[in-house]
């Protein structure tokens, strides 16, 4: 799994980020054109935010990431604008499962003490998952992801999951 | 020794299911929207679907942009009755109403059911005693195709409802104490079980209320047994034999959370989160510019006749400057109204009717408030930019607290 392994910078929200938040339905009942739509990720809580983004650059949160609406286009516009993992306290279990069907990694780990622009080294282990903050030097352990998980994230996502498998097992 | 969401996971999956297990089930209804449809349309291509599972049990449903106001969206409804038409799937027009309420209302939905919907509200469902669950338009399209799904089956939490409500407090006002009770995120991959004496008293209408803000506790599921009221509903409706599922009297929960109906007061949730909940007396004053009746959790008839209660005993004339905004739930909510002279009512009164769906829930389609405006609603979600303006405060009452407001212009307790 170590293809998996990211390197990136720390881009930090707070608690209870919801899905309108990560992308306005407003914003998505003009397009469902994810590189358009980046244009306004986050923008209810951060107007400034999309306009900063670098590819590469990692989600942090607090509890409950992804919470209110099931919209999927919340996961597929943050891989849109080249954040490829999110680590949040706690997720909302829909975000959590739309993350991992569009191979946008999910890390469920203590994120009290990283600071904005801290640079950050996610590594694989096992079932899990490492955070190091070299600016601190902090570790922090990823919560462990289910068999069934980890097989869509390996395959990439659900699309190739179901194409590879022919259905769910 | 189980609780009625391992019951039915098992039934469904073949296996013994406790919580903590993965399992992979069968599902008996697959819902979307036409928020989720052209994604989960787009993931059904690629992955490379071509028939559905089985036509009768996916439902579309046209309810977040009902009627279309941009081209864009007109376009989405195209293409799912492209989608639907080409597959027999049971397809809803505009006007028909939100997806899980027309399912919720059909009689094919019963008791030990599996539902599963690209919407977080499918949750509603439950209160049919059976468990329904919202994903993203990837595993319904997934659902779509092989009529499977994985899931992780969750602990459950025992609320236990014990009180008879005093008069004007409704459901909603229930829904909004069990949110700030359990948080946000507490009940994060769980359940919610609901128990006690209270629930002979509460319709199956009330139970649609509860039920549907379980999600903003970001529940997984939310389930009420079968008694009298529910196969009060049932009654005419069911369109096959079923029987209920009963938790068993010694099934583990993973806490007990308590409620007196008796003791409970109208509530209120402050901008702009949904667990934002005080008692409506620390709010009242608060000026407030649009009333927005309707939603999937205030837009079913016991709601509106509860709000022309209140409307019609204050002498049923809106305070000037009050945009008062009305959306039935669903067509057969809205037929109901307009045979009963409810619609015809609120009408004489000016209130805006609008068509069956989400109408100004999410800022979609419908009623936008300007910049500087307070809304009351009898929503379930006062995200910031929720209903389309950043600019603008959601406050989320019960339809009794929506209406008198309407009336006075300012935040009222109902009583
Ligand atoms: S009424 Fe609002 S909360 Fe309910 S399904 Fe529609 S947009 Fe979602």
């Amino acid at each position: 799994m170590s293809a998996m392994d990211l390197h990136g910078r720390a881009r930090v929200f707070g608690d209870n980020i919801n899905t309108d938040y990560i992308i306005a339905s407003t914003r998505k009942r003009e397009t469902l054109d994810e590189s358009v739509l980046k244009r306004y990720l986050m923008e209810a809580v951060d107007p400034a935010f999309a306009a900063t983004v670098q590819p590469g650059d990692l989600l942090v949160a607090g509890r409950n990431f992804g919470c209110g609406s099931a919209m999927e286009i919340a996961a597929t516009v943050i891989l849109a604008a080249g954040i490829r993992a999110v680590l949040a306290r706690t997720f909302a279990r829909t975000f959590y499962r739309n993350a991992i069907n569009n191979g946008l990694l999910p890390i469920e780990c203590d994120t009290s003490a990283i600071r904005e622009g801290d640079p950050l080294r996610i590594a694989f282990a096992g079932d899990g998952m490492e955070v190091t903050d070299e600016r601190t030097g902090e570790r922090a352990a990823g919560r462990a992801v289910p068999p069934i998980m980890l097989a869509i994230l390996e395959a990439g996502g659900l699309v190739p999951y179901i194409r590879r498998h022919g259905g769910i097992r | 020794m189980k609780t009625i969401s391992e019951k039915i996971l098992s039934a469904k999956s073949g296996r013994d299911a406790r919580a903590g297990d993965i399992v992979v089930c069968r599902v008996d209804w697959v819902l979307a929207t036409d928020a989720s449809s052209p994604m989960a349309i787009d993931y059904f291509n690629r992955m490379g679907g071509e028939r559905l599972f089985d036509p009768s049990r996916v439902l579309l449903a046209m309810d977040h942009y009902s009627p279309p106001t941009i081209p864009r969206t007109a376009g989405f409804h195209d293409q799912m009755r492209t989608f639907a038409r080409g597959r027999g799937a049971d397809l809803h027009d505009v006007g028909d109403g939100i997806s899980f309420q027309i399912l919720s209302e059909s009689g094919a939905a019963l008791p030990g059911d599996l539902v599963i919907g690209a919407d977080s509200h499918t949750v509603t469902c439950g209160a049919l005693n059976l468990f329904a669950t919202g994903v993203g338009s990837s595993d319904v399209a997934a659902a779509m195709i092989t009529g499977r799904t994985w899931l992780k089956v969750p602990e459950s939490i025992k609320i236990v409802l014990t009180g008879t409500r005093r008069p004007r407090v409704s459901a909603k006002d229930v829904a909004l104490a069990l949110v700030a009770d359990i948080g946000a995120d507490g009940a994060s991959y769980q359940a919610l079980e609901f128990h006690g004496p209270a629930l002979p008293g509460l319709s199956l209408e009330d139970r649609l209320v509860i039920c549907n803000m379980a999600v903003e506790m970001d529940a997984k599921a939310s389930i009420f047994p079968v008694d009298g009221q529910t196969e009060a509903y049932l009654a005419g409706r069911a369109k096959r034999p079923f029987s209920p599922i009963e938790a068993d009297a010694s099934a583990a929960y993973s806490r007990d959370v308590a409620i007196d109906l008796s003791s409970l007061t109208p509530r209120i949730a402050l901008p702009h989160a949904p667990d934002n909940v005080v008692p409506i007396e620390r709010a009242v004053g608060t000026p407030i510019h649009m009333v927005f009746i309707g939603t999937c959790t205030g837009g079913r008839v016991p709601d509106i006749h509860e709000a022309i209660a209140v409307l019609e005993a204050g002498g049923g004339r809106i305070a000037p400057g009050v945009q008062l905004v009305v959306t039935p739930a669903s067509r057969e909510v809205q037929l109901r109204l307009l045979e009963d002279g409810s619609l015809r009512a609120l009408a004489a009164m000016g209130a805006v009717i609008t068509t069956p769906g989400c109408g100004a829930c999410c800022g979609t389609s419908g009623a936008i408030p300007a910049d500087g405006m307070n809304v009351l609603s009898t929503a379930n979600r006062n995200f910031k930019a929720r209903m389309g303006n950043a600019n603008a405060a959601i406050y989320l009452a019960s339809p009794a607290a929506c209406a008198a407001a309407a009336l006075t212009g300012r935040i009222t307790d109902p009583r």
